[in-house]
């Protein structure tokens, strides 16, 4: 049981955080809260591409000769980092433009609430 | 709803390959039909192939380099994006 | 366009921290064949050294770390590097970014793509920072109309209620 709880926690501490992310996303009405609850939803995506990659007694994937690179077992999944590096920028641009769009709607609304935005924008 | 989620979520963890199992079916070298798995061809041929110590680096910038291309373009496109935007007086 | 801080001491250690930050976004970006490390991480680097400066200095002041003007066709600079890397390999009959295929004399294969993967993670470091840079900048631009809305809903120009 010990066995089987310490090889899955760290999947449900991610499952977790993708919960808080999702309930952001859907229950709360500011449009920013909105935006951070995606941040944490793509967060806890890249927690468990990087928790997928993990193996027991590895090194990181940086060439060591005192680990023979014959032998997978040696050093960690490299595939899964490759992947995550590059979804984390893309993330970052996705901030970026999301950021942008909403500075634009306060600009014209005054507002992130939406039931106000939504009543502002049928009072127009 | 959100509590049902998560208790599927856990539920489809259950048959995940448990965390760190080198024996797993992503970690191993050959999968179930004998081809070679691509994380150990990328761990055992990285070195030889580009003469670099760094797979991640390897993987992004040679065998990757297609889709690093698109990553690099689509964050030249959020660039674009917050300008076209956010400055658009310069453009009426 | 941010207005520059108040505080004399944060603008002396911020233009002392930034170079120290933007030399280690140089190294994370060169070592990265050896380390953790490469175009993205580096890039971010250098951009966070860029965007310390605009805080503190102000958004006048830092014009010439990377100027609002440059920032984008930099980005374009940053990319088309990356992109063009790849057409010199088409042009040696290579397949698109197979640097190997490109033939200097008395440099073995893996070395001509420990060059190419450097060259590479330039045009990303690059592309990155300025990108970084722009959406900041954009971010904290004043409004291109000038007639933004308060939070009850006024128009800026208009007098208040009574």
């Amino acid at each position: 049981m010990i066995e089987f709880l310490h090889s899955y926690y760290a999947y449900w501490a991610i499952i977790l955080l993708l919960v808080i992310g999702l309930y952001g996303m859907l229950v709360k009405t500011n449009l920013m809260k909105k935006v951070i609850g995606m941040i944490i939803f793509q967060n806890a995506i890249i927690l468990l591409f990087v928790a997928a990659a993990f193996k027991w007694d590895a090194t990181v994937p940086v060439l060591d000769p005192a680990y023979p690179s014959e032998d997978p077992v040696n050093y960690l999944n490299p595939l899964p980092h490759t992947l995550m590096l590059t979804a984390i920028v893309v993330g970052v641009a996705i901030v970026g433009v999301a950021f942008a769009l909403l500075i634009a709607i306060y600009r014209n609304y005054g507002t992130l609430e939406e039931p106000v935005l939504m009543e502002r924008m049928r009072s127009e | 709803m959100l509590l049902l989620f998560t208790g599927l979520l856990v539920y489809a963890t259950i048959h995940l390959p448990a965390r760190g199992d080198p024996e797993a079916p992503m970690h191993r070298k050959e999968n179930v039909v004998g081809d070679p798995v691509a994380g150990a061809y990328f761990i055992g041929n990285a070195y030889r192939d580009a003469a670099t110590p760094n797979m991640v680096t390897v993987i992004l910038a040679d065998y990757r380099s297609v889709d690093t291309l698109g990553e690099v373009i689509v964050v030249f496109t959020a660039g674009v994006c917050c300008l076209l935007i956010l400055r658009r007086r310069m453009y009426d | 366009m941010t207005n520059p801080s108040e505080s004399v001491i944060i603008v002396v250690v911020s233009r002392a921290l930034a170079r120290l930050i933007q030399l280690f976004g140089i190294y994370v970006i060169i070592h990265g064949h050896y380390s953790p490390g490469g175009g993205f991480q580096g890039g971010a680097l250098l951009a966070a050294g860029v965007l310390l400066l605009r805080m503190t200095e102000g958004g006048r002041a830092s014009q010439s770390e990377v100027s609002t003007e440059a920032a984008i066709p930099l980005a374009a600079v940053g990319a088309l590097i990356f992109a063009g890397a790849g057409l010199v390999t088409l042009a040696f009959g290579g397949h698109y970014m197979d640097y190997g295929a490109v033939p200097v004399p008395g440099v073995e294969e893996p070395v001509v793509r420990y060059y190419g993967i450097l060259l590479v993670e330039f045009g990303i470091g690059l592309a990155v920072m300025t990108a970084l840079v722009a959406i900041f900048d954009d971010m904290v631009a004043p409004d291109p109309y000038g007639n933004a809305v308060d939070a009850a809903g006024d128009r800026a120009g208009t007098p208040p209620k009574l």
